[in-house]
């Protein structure tokens, strides 16, 4: 055993007569992989704690009595292994394993979705008996359960591995099902009495009896994607298609900006399911049940398909041809140019479309007003003329890739401000979570309360009133104490914009600490458009739009003349609605933004009505639509090929799974560019690739960090409170319109109080409590949470609760609060 | 019923069952009259690491079942590690035929609880817990009033006895489930999880209890830690044989007419117990038996002079296990007994691994339709098939007890299963126990 080069951390042995080496601790099972033994295992998954539980990948290992479960047993030194490929023994074991898997098997692999893709089936073919001995009755249950409204399961198919248990307590956390009794009645379920047991769905569906716990994971498509049999099924896709039948075009998730790897599945022009793509680097084989389950809204019944403009004397939208469409669109902007057009593209542009407008907003329009970000850009009642989030991207973000799944896992430290990373970036959530599992990952939090989600990564807490972030990161010693470690990390979201000076002052704390600071936003093309240009302050690179050697280079890659790229920072999205509904703006060119995503949703639709001229390239009807002079149609995600840019920076580039004649934005951009006389270039994503990866480097020094003064949260009054919001994963977003079984997973929209306010108020957990503004109200169950004297915490954008549209407010903003109901017909609203 | 003869009685060497025989020595002051709470003082004088040396010399071997030696298992605990230790004391009594912890925490809790505080103050375990079977009301009763009874007096709890030495000691009561008498599924357990087996490595001597360094060690083997300490290694090696030191409780029931525990030097043989017990019921010859509990391949009247000690049994061909001997006689049908352990550890299988979980269900069923009348010949060729493909692939030892008895009757007593197959012997179970509920 010495011919082969090792390691000292290495350890050589013998597998089936090959000598191999083997990193210590490393798996047989894994090492015989390696060299391509397939050992057929079902409990065994690698990015799972070893369980041995279902025995199938029994081995023979030299001075052991007993054959050895290959998938716990580790390497040594001089080891001598036979697999089935070299051992009566072993072959014997798992073929006996393999027959007492199937006595309580079903076999009803013709009406199984797994049959095809079965890792049970394609052993049994491969270790298993050509007929059964078991002449005894098989053991039966009701089939199937719906453990949650998405997820079901067919007890007695499962192998009883426990892939689906270890997944959810080992990586999600969320341990809602588990083994049930013992022996050949052991089942998976989800907690079923009444000490377990919590309100349950009410349609007597989930589990056995009323009570149950639903299994309302985020991450629940996961242990679908890897149960080795068809015992967990998903709602969107049982029956519906044989794996055989199907078409996998590895794609990448346009929801948020984790950027996972996933692959879609199609079969005669229609996608059927998606899966979690393999990525070490970012998702790992995970991806979230939004992800998996949020792909319907490309074939809603309100897809528009068809051109649409607004006919001059009916005053109604009519179906166009594309030529007639594009010459409207062209003249209106053209006639428009003069006075001003405002370019908002909403952040699910893949960076190509992103591009296309960034360039599309400086040659054809001439203007530097553009702005992908659709939500608040600062805290509701500042004035519209700071700049401070602007000039965060364009110092810290921008062309910046330092941080990486890799280093979130690693990290001694990590710092979040302004993220809530279950909800907000599902994946880096998972991350952290591995993070701190498997490596002690301290993690610190500064934010309202101690959620869920943050407690499943350990998070130490650093209670903020909402509005007091900024004056946290600039002054509170347990935050910068918690970057000193070397590798520490600094994670902000996007939704410290709201907070004056917060930006600033994690900028400043990074740089004091030395900690990396990475910025994560909520959707998948917003990091992308940053990078593209999309900002009222960037040109694409990221070079600013003072820069003159920038710009001049820029003219020369774009073959304009110099001077048609305006030299001063344009107007951020506040400031384009606002300019709209003052009548300043000629028109606006607006590309996948829902209103009710922006600050005032109010405000914003007065100024689509008010605004001269409005184009909108859209997949859906939405609000944009219904009040636009043109409508021009664009792909879906899941028709079209581009590439997405993940929080880290990271490209995410994916082809086209459906053949449609469905266009991109670029494409339809440079069809309107191309009858105004100039040659845009971004209909085909290669040619952005090409054109993007040309485009000269930046000489210039990073732009300087902001330096805003931390602000302090607000001082509500007598039955008031600060309020503080974010979204949650799955809610009314736009994306998961109409899909009722994934809705059905959602977090139960509540109204958080803390003990202060529900003593004051006289409520207890699941009273209703209304939370008000001048602008309207929202009433909720309460839940009373260990929050911060006088905040109140509300879901941004869920059933009951959009707090933009209902409140026209943001986080910090000071709400009233009553207890119950305002009027009758609300409190009927309310409890229905 | 025979008497004894002298010379066999002579073997008896009641040790741990001195005091059960006395009236209310389950009571401390009863106790303390009778020798109780004396090693204590003699063990918090000494240093930890020799007693773990004195418990070494001995020779004293687990009486769970598998006889590892008591002081090599101690010494595993790393020490100055900084982690807190644990002693966890095994009284999930629960083999079929194992009645010899029970009647010793019913009767003597306090040896129980003096040989916890001796065995917490060597491996330096601060906190020692006694997982008891929940069914046992009674004895975990005693027990629990023997720990407030020593707790009073200072025997357990802050500076015990002066010493410097803290322990608090609890009990607690398992739910009901065989697989917690195994040590890392007890563990479980007793952190309040699902009793289920946990991989090994890391043994719990590294990463038992909370993760933390723990002994885990049966109550018969605790109980008898005080008596070695007062009487010395030598004393207890005068006992037993070379490789089994000591007495051991050996629990006899079936057919004998004085079913009992006898507690006598390792390596007295069955028919030496048999003699003790009375003798065979009238009418009845010695068939077949377990040497340590069901999980134990049986043997048959031939082996009725083995000695009964860990190498003796070893050499016969099956384990000493628990000492649990049941005595089955020509009128006993091994077919019916190996179907009712069947159905006993059927439904005592915690379901983790494939072997045991469906190895069982396809067993129990085999055996009601041959005791039905349904078998075939190619029936016992499955069974035999099976019981190979669960012994020895099952992920804890479960599964290998379950198969043993399978393969123990279809070994010595195929003619017995011939009987129902060919119609010779009458059915045992009605057609109506093929139909139904698992």
């Amino acid at each position: 055993m010495t011919d082969v080069q090792k390691r000292a951390d290495q350890v050589s042995l013998i597998i089936d007569g090959v000598e191999v080496v083997a990193e210590k601790g490393e798996l047989v099972i894994r090492v015989a992989e390696r060299m391509g033994i397939a050992i057929p295992r079902f409990c065994d998954h690698p990015l799972l704690a070893p369980a041995g539980a279902c025995r199938q990948c029994l081995v023979e290992v030299e001075g052991q009595r007993k054959p050895v479960a290959s998938c716990t047993q580790t390497v040594a030194e001089g080891m001598v292994v036979k697999t089935q490929l070299s051992s009566p023994v072993a072959a014997k074991a798992q073929a006996g394993v393999m027959e007492l898997l199937l006595i309580n098997h079903p076999l009803d692999c013709p009406t199984c979705d797994k049959g095809g893709e079965c890792p049970l089936q394609n052993q049994a073919m491969s270790t298993g008996r050509a007929d059964s001995r078991f002449k005894e009755e098989k053991r039966e249950y009701e089939k199937p359960i719906h453990i949650s409204s998405q997820v079901l399961l067919d007890r007695e198919r499962c192998v009883l591995c426990q892939r689906c248990t270890r997944f959810s307590e080992e990586i999600a956390g969320d341990k809602f099902i588990d083994l049930m009794d013992r022996s050949s009645g052991e089942q998976i379920n989800v907690y079923r009495d009444d000490f377990f047991g919590g309100a349950g769905t009410g349609d007597g569906q989930v589990g056995e009896g009323e009570g149950d716990v639903a299994f309302n994971s985020y991450f629940s498509g996961n242990t679908i994607q890897i149960c080795p049999v068809g015992a967990l099924t998903g709602e969107q896709y049982r029956f519906r298609a044989r794996p055989f039948d199907l078409v996998s075009t590895p794609s990448a998730c346009e929801h948020c900006a984790s950027g996972c790897s996933q692959r879609t599945d199609h079969r005669r022009g229609k996608v059927l399911r998606r899966l979690a793509g393999d990525d070490p680097a970012v998702n790992e084989e995970w991806n979230c049940d939004k992800g998996r389950w949020g792909f319907r809204y490309a074939t809603a019944t309100d897809r528009i398909l068809t051109p649409q403009i607004r006919d001059t004397k009916t005053g109604e939208l009519r179906e166009a041809s594309w030529s007639e469409a594009l010459l409207a669109a062209a003249e209106g902007l053209k006639a428009a140019k003069e006075r001003g057009v405002g370019v908002l593209t909403g952040g699910r542009l893949t960076v190509e479309d992103a591009y296309a407008y960034a360039k599309f907003a400086r040659t054809v329009l001439g203007t530097n007003d553009v702005d992908f970000r659709a939500r608040p850009l600062r805290a509701t009642g500042s004035p519209v003329t700071t700049t401070e989030e602007a000039d965060f991207l364009a110092a810290a973000v921008a062309g910046i890739t330092e941080v990486t799944y890799e280093q979130v896992e690693n990290a001694p430290s990590v710092v979040l401000a302004g993220l809530e990373p279950e909800e907000e970036s599902p994946i880096l959530f998972l991350r952290l979570r591995k993070g701190h599992i498997r490596r002690k990952l301290r993690v610190t939090a500064v934010s309202a309360y101690l959620s869920r989600g943050l407690e499943k990564i350990g998070a130490a807490l650093v209670a903020a009133v909402p509005g007091d972030e900024a004056h946290i990161l600039a002054s509170d010693a347990a935050v910068a104490e918690a970057l000193g470690a070397p590798g520490a990390l600094l994670i902000v979201g996007e939704r410290l914009a709201t907070v004056p000076g917060a930006l600033s002052a994690a900028a400043d704390l990074a740089a004091r600490t030395g900690a990396k600071l990475a910025w994560v936003p909520r959707r998948a093309g917003d990091r992308g458009a940053i990078d593209a240009g999309c900002l009222p302050n960037l040109l694409p690179g990221g070079r600013p739009v003072t820069d003159d050697a920038a710009r001049a280079a820029l003219s020369l890659a774009w073959k304009v003349d110099a001077g048609v790229v305006p030299g001063t920072p344009g107007r951020d999205t506040d400031r384009i609605i606002a300019a709209a509904a003052d009548g300043t703006l000629g028109a606006l060119l607006v590309g996948g933004v829902d209103p009710a995503d922006l600050a005032d949703p109010t405000l914003a639709e007065n100024a689509l009505d008010t605004v001269p001229f409005l184009v909108s390239l859209e997949m859906r009807q939405s609000a944009v639509t219904r009040r636009a002079d043109v409508v021009l149609p664009i792909a879906p995600a899941v028709e079209k090929a581009g590439t997405y840019m993940d929080w880290e920076g990271r490209l995410r580039s994916f082809g086209a799974v459906l053949k449609s004649t469905a266009m991109t934005d670029g494409r339809v951009l440079e069809a309107i560019a191309a009858l105004l006389d100039v040659s845009l270039n971004t209909g085909d994503v290669n040619a952005v690739r090409r054109e993007l990866g040309g485009l000269p480097g930046s000489t210039l020094p990073s732009p300087v960090r902001p330096s805003v003064a931390a602000a302090r949260a607000a001082q509500p009054a007598e039955n008031q409170a600060v309020l503080a919001t974010w979204h949650q994963l799955i809610d009314l977003g736009s994306l998961l319109d109409g899909d009722q079984v994934l809705a059905g997973t959602a977090r139960p929209p509540v109204a958080r109080i803390g003990k202060d306010l529900a003593e004051s108020l006289g409520l207890a957990d699941g009273d209703l409590v209304t939370v008000g503004t001048d602008r309207g109200s929202i009433t909720l169950p309460a839940a009373i949470t260990d929050l911060p004297p006088r905040v109140v915490w509300l879901p941004t954008n869920s059933p009951g609760s959009t707090v933009r549209r209902s409140l026209g407010v943001t986080a910090g903003a000071v709400v009233t609060l009553t207890a119950g109901v305002p009027g009758p017909i609300l409190a009927e609203e309310a409890a229905r | 019923m025979t008497q004894p003869r002298q010379e066999v009685l002579q073997k008896l060497t009641p040790v741990l069952t001195k005091r059960w025989l006395s009236p209310d020595a389950w009571q401390i002051g009863v106790y303390e009259q009778l020798d109780g709470y004396r090693a204590i003082r003699k063990a918090l004088d000494v240093h930890p690491d020799d007693l773990i040396q004195l418990i070494k010399d001995s020779g004293l071997r687990g009486r769970g079942g598998a006889g590892f030696p008591t002081g090599l298992k101690w010494g595993f605990i790393p020490q100055g590690d900084g982690k807190p230790h644990y002693l966890v004391i095994n009284a999930d009594e629960g083999e079929p035929g194992t009645c010899k912890d029970l009647p010793l925490m019913t009767y003597d809790p306090h040896s129980l609880v003096e040989g916890a505080i001796i065995a917490s103050y060597a491996i330096r375990a601060n906190r020692a817990f006694i997982y008891i079977r929940g069914e046992a009301v009674h004895a975990a009763r005693r027990l629990r009033n023997a720990v407030q009874e020593a707790y009073a007096k200072g025997y357990l709890g802050k500076n015990i006895l002066g010493s410097g030495f803290d322990l608090d000691l609890v009990v607690h009561s398992g739910a009901g489930a065989y697989i917690c008498g195994e040590e890392t599924a007890l563990l479980d357990s007793l952190e309040g999880f699902r009793g289920q087996p946990r991989l090994r490595p890391p043994f719990p001597a590294i990463a038992g209890l909370y993760a933390s360094p723990t002994v885990v060690n049966n109550v018969g083997t605790i109980a008898s830690v005080p008596y070695i300490v007062l009487g010395g290694a030598d004393w207890w090696k005068s006992m037993g044989t070379e490789k089994s030191s000591g007495p051991m409780i050996y629990s006899l029931s079936g057919r004998v007419v004085n079913p009992g525990q006898y507690e006598c030097g390792l390596g007295i043989t069955l028919r030496e117990l048999i003699e003790l017990a009375g003798g065979m019921q009238p009418g009845h010859n010695l068939k077949f038996w377990t040497p340590g509990g069901s999980s134990t391949p049986l043997l048959t009247a031939e082996h009725i002079d083995t000695p009964m000690d860990f190498e003796g049994v070893a050499a016969a061909g099956s384990i000493l296990g628990t000492t649990a001997m049941q005595i089955f006689s020509d009128q006993d049908c091994p077919v019916y007994n190996t179907w009712r352990w069947l159905e006993f550890y059927h439904h005592e299988s915690c379901g983790k691994c494939t072997p045991c979980r469906e190895g069982n269900y396809w067993m129990v069923r085999t055996y009601r339709r041959i005791l039905a009348g349904h078998g075939t010949v190619k029936d016992l060729d499955t069974l035999q098939d099976t019981a190979d493909n669960i012994f020895g692939r099952s992920f804890c030892g479960l599964g290998d007890g379950a198969a043993t008895p399978v393969v123990s009757t279809l070994k010595w007593f195929r003619d017995d299963y011939l009987g129902y197959i060919e119609g010779r012997t009458a059915p045992r179970l009605s057609e109506k126990s093929l139909v139904g509920a698992h």
